[in-house]
């Protein structure tokens, strides 16, 4: 049995050393490179630096709170729809809202921009009816519309799942007990819904805020978010300090909520419990 | 509310494929206008194997994610092996929090951390260039790595201690245990894990885009690099044949998958009998 635990307890250092190099360690890098100036001498000019990038925040983050909020009421309904439907409907559904995940951002990105394009089928669609052409490509409206489509299905399938799990006798019991259908939704359904909207909204939150390739193509390069800023400082400028300075306080922002967001899906299961 | 469910489900999803269905349809297309269907024409797709750079992009995608997701699975079926069986309930909890690190970060913080990284080392060992194959290839087995292991280490979990016991009274060596009884039970999920591996990495753009250098481009950098300036419908092609192959492949997974489940259904059944 000795030998037994000398081959268990060397079966983990590979992943052990792995993960100090190649995850510890790039998070070390990006604390170093934060908090250091060209000669490597500590400074704390990259973090003074930040204030004019606070409109940049303010941005990206308005942008993806509107998407994961739009995204909640477009998918939350929809998952219960699905969730209703008899059991071979709903494994077809189910491909179908896996199957744009599984085509990359890229792909699905650049076919909204065709669509949404100047000479693109919605315009030519509205002229036909008498309308002026409209411009989509570098508004707001198509930068969040972008997020969305995108990352729709990502807030749709966690949702599903824990629809799919709830006990049906749930409803049941609340209706006997006299709860109305509203009643019943908020006070029995979301809640025992929570742990799926959590990583739902997690899920389409993470990537809308540090998304770049959204903002360049359906924004037209008018709108700077944060992930924009990052690419830029990171493929164009001289020096790597001041984006991992935006990387690192991206990084702290993200984990804080996501910390957040974990207490109330905690919550979520105690009253399953 | 029946219909009413289903019109709403029937909306959503016309929003949701319209888009590709506009891009398979004009990808066909004999002009380049977005707006106007002109004829049946094959020119996009002539031009796009004409095009040397998408091939090899094509055939960089493959290399790099067989051997990333063969090494991811190596060394994350390990890990779960080692996590599943570890005695500290404190290693357990550090080793699932560090794989949990690139599944919560946004990529691009991976991606810009692992290019410091690179970046970082190189110049302190006075290299010019680091970035390329090798830096891509550490890049996607370290985001691989937190799937296969969520994929194997409830098997381990699952496993009945037993089994592994009766092995060693029988006389086997721990290494023969290790592939002949644990193995052999914990591989369907070294085979999702291993798959899933390898569509995370021909999909990975944004992780790829910060570690890669211009002379090992797979094929989300070919599009992206496209893509940057202008409308090209050799890309519509290119993304046609991409959503094909997807779907094809859903598709078989889906019917393997129901055939795995026919069968086990069935010896549960036979179980029953018995």
């Amino acid at each position: 049995m000795k030998k037994r635990s000398v081959f268990e307890r060397l079966s983990g250092s590979p992943y052990v050393a792995w993960s100090a190099l190649f995850i510890i360690a790039p998070l070390l890098f990006v604390v170093y490179f934060a908090f250091t100036d060209r000669n490597g001498a500590f400074t704390l000019e990259n973090i003074r630096t930040l204030p004019s990038y606070s409109q940049t925040f303010v941005m990206s983050i308005g942008f993806s709170l509107i998407a994961t909020a739009v995204c909640f009421l477009i998918g939350y309904p929809l998952a219960y729809c699905m969730s209703q439907m008899k059991a071979r409907t709903r494994n077809v559904l189910m491909t179908l809202i896996m199957l744009p995940m599984w085509i990359s951002l890229l792909i699905r990105t650049y076919s909204l921009m065709a669509l949404l394009d100047n000479g693109g089928l919605i315009n030519s669609f509205f002229v036909r009816l008498g309308f002026e052409k409209m411009t989509f490509i570098g508004t707001e409206a198509a930068v969040i519309l972008g997020m969305i489509y995108d990352f729709l299905p990502y807030m749709v399938l966690p949702i599903y799942t824990s629809m799919t799990k709830l006990d049906k006798r749930y409803l049941e019991a609340a209706a006997d007990l006299g709860c109305s259908g509203t009643k019943t939704l908020f006070r029995v359904v979301l809640p025992l819904t929570m742990p799926g909207i959590v990583s739902g909204i997690t899920m389409v939150f993470v990537p809308s805020m540090s998304t770049f390739y959204i903002s360049q193509k359906l924004g037209g390069g008018s709108f700077d978010l944060l992930g924009d800023v990052i690419d830029r400082q990171f493929k164009n400028a001289v020096t790597y300090h001041t984006g991992a300075a935006i990387s690192l306080v991206m990084m702290i922002l993200i984990l804080l909520s996501l910390a957040v967001m974990n207490k109330f899906s905690d919550s979520g299961e105690d009253i399953i419990v | 509310m029946k219909l009413l469910s289903r019109i709403y489900i029937g909306l959503i999803f016309l929003l949701l494929y319209a888009p590709i269905l506009v891009v398979v349809l004009f990808s066909f297309n004999a002009s380049n206008s977005l707006s106007s269907f002109t004829g049946f024409s094959l020119k996009w797709y002539e031009e796009l194997f004409r095009d040397g750079a998408a091939l090899s992009a094509l055939k960089n995608s493959l290399i790099l994610a067989v051997a990333s997701s063969l090494l991811a699975t190596v060394l994350g079926t390990l890990a779960a092996f080692s996590i599943a069986r570890a005695k500290s309930r404190r290693y357990q909890r550090a080793m699932e929090g560090v794989s949990n690190i690139p599944m919560m970060n946004p990529d691009i913080v991976t991606g810009v951390s692992m290019m410091l990284l690179f970046v970082g080392v190189g110049a302190m060992l006075k290299l010019s260039n680091t970035l390329g194959f090798w830096t891509m290839l550490v890049a996607h087995t370290t985001f691989n790595l937190p799937y296969v292991i969520l994929s194997v280490l409830p098997r381990f979990r699952q496993m009945d201690k037993s089994l592994t016991e009766a092995a060693l009274d029988l006389g086997c060596t721990p290494a023969q245990t290790f592939f002949r009884i644990e193995l052999p039970y914990v591989m369907p999920g070294i085979a999702s894990g291993l798959m899933m591996s390898f569509a995370l990495s021909l999909d990975d753009f944004i992780i790829s885009h910060f570690v890669s250098s211009p002379d090992f481009k797979t094929l989300p950098l070919y599009i992206y690099n496209q893509t940057a300036h202008e409308v090209k419908f050799s890309m519509y092609a290119l993304c046609t044949l991409l959503i094909v192959v997807i779907l094809a492949l859903l598709i078989a997974v889906n019917i393997a998958g129901a055939k795995d489940e026919g069968g086990r259904r069935k010896k549960k059944q036979t179980g029953v009998t018995k």
